[in-house]
C-alpha cells in the first residue's frame, strides 16, 4: 500500500509532530512504500531517514497558505498514486487535510489514536468520551493523526533520497502579518505536550500560579488550565483544556484544584496517566484519575516540585 | 455584507453518551440538543456584531432533518436575520460540507463562519472542506475577525503560538475561544424568531465516503491509589516505577 506523509518542518529540521506522521506511515505501510513530502527549507533529509522512510519528496518554496499546501499534497499524491495520505492532526494539519480529501474525492478520518488495518480506523468522538471505527468507502484515505498517540519511532540512522518535487500551487490568499508566540521561556505547545500540569479554583487567584510554574519547569511540563480560571482571565484563553477548550493525550496530566466536571475531563481523559491534587475527597475527578492525593493544593505542590527536583 | 453560519445540532455538553443498533448509532434517548457551542458562541454572534457594526444580513444553514428546528429557531433568536435548512440526514462531514457548499456557490456570500468544530464527531473537517468546494480561501482556529471594507483581518491559533493574516475578499473561517461572548436570546429575539424565514431546500446529489461501522465507550478505569498527602515521594516513586512515566 503506497502512503504520502506531508511532513512540517522548522529550520531545515522534520517537527516532533513530522516524525510521528513519519513513524506512523511506516507502522500502517507493510510493505514499506511510503513518501514524504517537504515543502520549503531542508537540511539534508531532515532527520526524516531515521523513521524508516527511505524517499522524500521536495518542494523547495516556502508556503502557509492552506489552500497552497493541499494544491502540493494533492498534486504528490496523484504523482505517487497514493492509497493513503497522512498529515499531523495538529493546527495546521486539521486546515489542509480535509481540502486534500475533497480535491482527492477521498474519504476523511481526523484525529486517528489507533490503526485497525486496511481502510478502517480508530478515533475520539464526543470529546473523548467514545471512540468510533471509521471505515473509508472511497478508493484514497486522507488521515490525520493526534499528536502524541504514536510517539516517534526511530529505526536506525539511515538517511532518505531526497527528490526535487515541483506542481502549480495557486496564489497565496491568505497574507501572514505577523507570528505571536505563545511562550516565550521554550516550553512545548499544549497540544503537542508529553507532561501537563494543570490547576483550577483551587488555586484561589491568579497570583498563585508560581507553585503550578515551578512544578510544570521541574517536570519539564506544560501549564493549562480549567474553563472558569480562563474565563476569569486568571489565565490566557489558550491554557483552557476541556471540551470547549483544547483536547490534550499527555503521558502524564497532573490536576492541581480542579473538581473534574464532565466537560473538563471530556478534554483529558485520553491522557495516559491522570493524578489528581484536590482538598475535596469526593471531587469526582478522582474517579477518572490514576494516583491521587487528598490535600491542599498550596501544601504539596511544593513538596511534591523538591520530590521531582532531589530525583 | 452578506453571511453565512454554519449551524449544527449537536447533544448538550453534560449528556451521559450512549450507543443503540450494536454501537452503530448514537442513543438519542433522554438527550438534550442544543446548537453546537462553536457555532453558536463564537461563529454567530461574532456573524450578528459584524452586521450590527456594519448592515447586511447573517444566513444560517443546517444540514438535518426537521429535528434541528429547535436550534435554528433559536439562532434566529440570537440575532440571525434567515435560515435555510437542507433537508437530509447527513452521514459524513464531506457530504455536510459539499450540500452547504452546493447551496451557497450562486449566494454570493463574503464570509462563511463556522465553529471550529462539533462537539460530538470533533472533526474540525466542514469549513476546511467547504472552502475547498468553493475554492476560497480558508482561516482556521480564529479568536479574533475584523472586517474593513472587502479585507478580513483576522486573529489565528497556529502550533506555538498565534498568526495575525489579512485576506480580501470572500473567505471561510472556523472560529475559536475568544471571538465572542455568549448571547443569550431575550423575549423580543425569542418572539420575532417565529416569524423569520427558515427555508427547507432539498438535498442535492452527494455521496458519503465513510462510515462509522462502530461506536465504543472507554474502558472503565481502575480505582484510583491513593497517596498521602505529607508523602509526595512516594507519589513521585510510584509515577517513576509504577507507572514509568518519568
Amino acid at each position: 500500500m503506497s502512503v504520502l506523509v506531508y511532513i512540517p518542518t522548522h529550520e531545515g529540521r522534520a517537527t516532533k509532530v513530522g516524525l510521528e506522521v513519519a513513524s506512523y506511515a511506516a507502522t500502517i505501510s507493510s510493505d514499506n512504500k511510503v513518501v514524504a513530502l517537504v515543502s520549503g527549507d531542508l537540511t539534508e533529509d531532515g532527520g526524516i531517514g531515521s523513521t524508516g522512510v527511505s524517499r522524500v519528496l521536495h518542494f523547495e518554496a516556502n508556503i502557509s497558505d492552506n489552500s497552497q499546501i493541499s494544491k502540493l499534497v494533492s498534486a504528490a499524491a496523484k504523482a505517487e498514486g497514493a492509497q493513503t495520505i497522512v498529515l499531523s492532526g495538529n493546527n495546521e494539519g486539521k486546515a489542509i487535510a480535509p481540502r486534500v480529501a475533497i480535491s482527492l474525492n477521498a474519504g476523511y478520518v481526523p484525529g486517528v489514536t489507533s490503526t485497525t488495518g486496511g481502510k478502517s480506523f480508530t478515533r475520539n468522538v464526543f470529546s473523548g468520551k467514545a471512540t468510533a471505527i471509521v471505515n473509508v468507502q472511497a478508493d484514497i484515505s486522507v488521515v490525520t493523526i493526534t499528536p502524541n498517540s504514536f510517539g516517534i519511532k526511530v529505526q536506525g540512522d539511515s538517511s532518505a533520497i531526497i527528490e526535487s518535487f515541483s506542481t502549480e500551487v495557486g496564489d497565496e490568499r491568505v497574507t501572514l502579518n505577523s507570528f505571536t508566540p505563545t511562550s516565550t521561556d521554550g516550553s512545548v505547545p499544549l497540544p503537542e505536550a508529553v507532561r501537563v500540569v494543570s490547576a483550577g479554583r483551587g488555586l484561589k487567584g491568579p497570583e498563585n500560579w508560581g507553585i503550578v510554574e515551578d512544578l510544570a519547569k521541574a517536570l519539564g511540563a506544560t501549564t493549562a488550565c480549567s474553563r472558569p480560571v480562563g474565563d476569569m482571565g486568571w489565565r490566557p484563553h489558550h491554557e483552557h483544556v476541556g471540551q470547549t477548550g483544547i483536547t490534550i493525550r499527555p503521558d502524564l496530566y497532573i490536576a492541581c484544584g480542579i473538581s473534574g466536571a464532565i466537560q473538563h475531563l471530556a478534554g483529558v481523559n485520553q491522557s495516559k496517566v491522570i493524578v489528581v491534587i484536590n482538598t475535596d475527597p469526593d471531587a469526582p475527578f478522582f474517579k477518572a484519575a490514576d494516583y491521587g492525593i487528598v490535600g491542599d493544593v498550596f501544601e504539596v505542590l511544593p513538596k511534591l516540585t523538591e520530590a521531582i527536583k532531589a530525583l | 455584507m452578506k453571511l453565512l453560519v454554519c449551524v449544527s445540532k449537536a447533544p448538550d455538553t453534560t449528556s451521559r453518551i450512549s450507543f443503540t443498533d450494536e454501537g452503530r448509532s448514537f442513543d438519542e434517548s433522554g438527550v438534550q440538543f442544543i446548537i453546537n457551542p462553536y457555532d453558536e458562541w463564537y461563529a454567530l454572534v461574532r456573524a450578528i456584531e459584524l452586521v450590527e457594526a456594519n448592515g447586511g444580513s447573517v444566513t444560517t444553514i443546517t444540514v438535518g432533518d426537521a429535528s434541528c428546528d429547535p436550534i435554528i429557531r433559536k439562532a434566529l433568536a440570537i440575532g440571525a436575520t434567515d435560515a435555510v435548512r437542507v433537508d437530509t440526514t447527513p452521514k459524513d462531514s464531506t457530504q455536510v460540507a459539499r450540500l452547504i457548499a452546493d447551496y451557497s456557490k450562486n449566494e454570493g456570500f463574503d464570509i462563511i463562519l463556522c465553529g471550529k468544530e462539533t462537539i460530538d464527531h470533533n472533526s474540525s473537517a466542514v469549513p476546511a472542506m467547504i472552502a475547498e468546494c468553493l475554492d476560497l480561501p480558508y482561516v482556521a482556529l480564529a479568536t479574533s475577525l475584523e472586517v474593513s471594507g472587502s479585507e478580513s483581518t483576522i486573529v489565528t491559533e497556529v502550533s506555538g503560538g498565534t498568526n495575525n493574516v489579512t485576506v480580501s475578499g470572500a473567505f471561510v473561517l472556523s472560529a475559536a475561544k475568544g471571538m465572542s461572548e455568549q448571547r443569550i436570546p431575550n423575549m423580543r429575539g425569542i418572539m420575532s424568531a417565529r416569524t423569520k424565514p427558515l427555508k427547507v431546500v432539498e438535498a442535492t446529489d452527494v455521496t458519503q465516503t465513510t462510515e462509522v461501522t462502530e461506536f465504543k465507550l472507554p474502558p472503565a478505569k481502575g480505582d484510583c491509589v491513593l497517596v498521602d498527602a505529607d508523602n509526595a515521594e512516594e507519589l513521585v516513586r510510584l509515577l517513576r516505577e509504577e507507572a514509568k512515566i518519568i
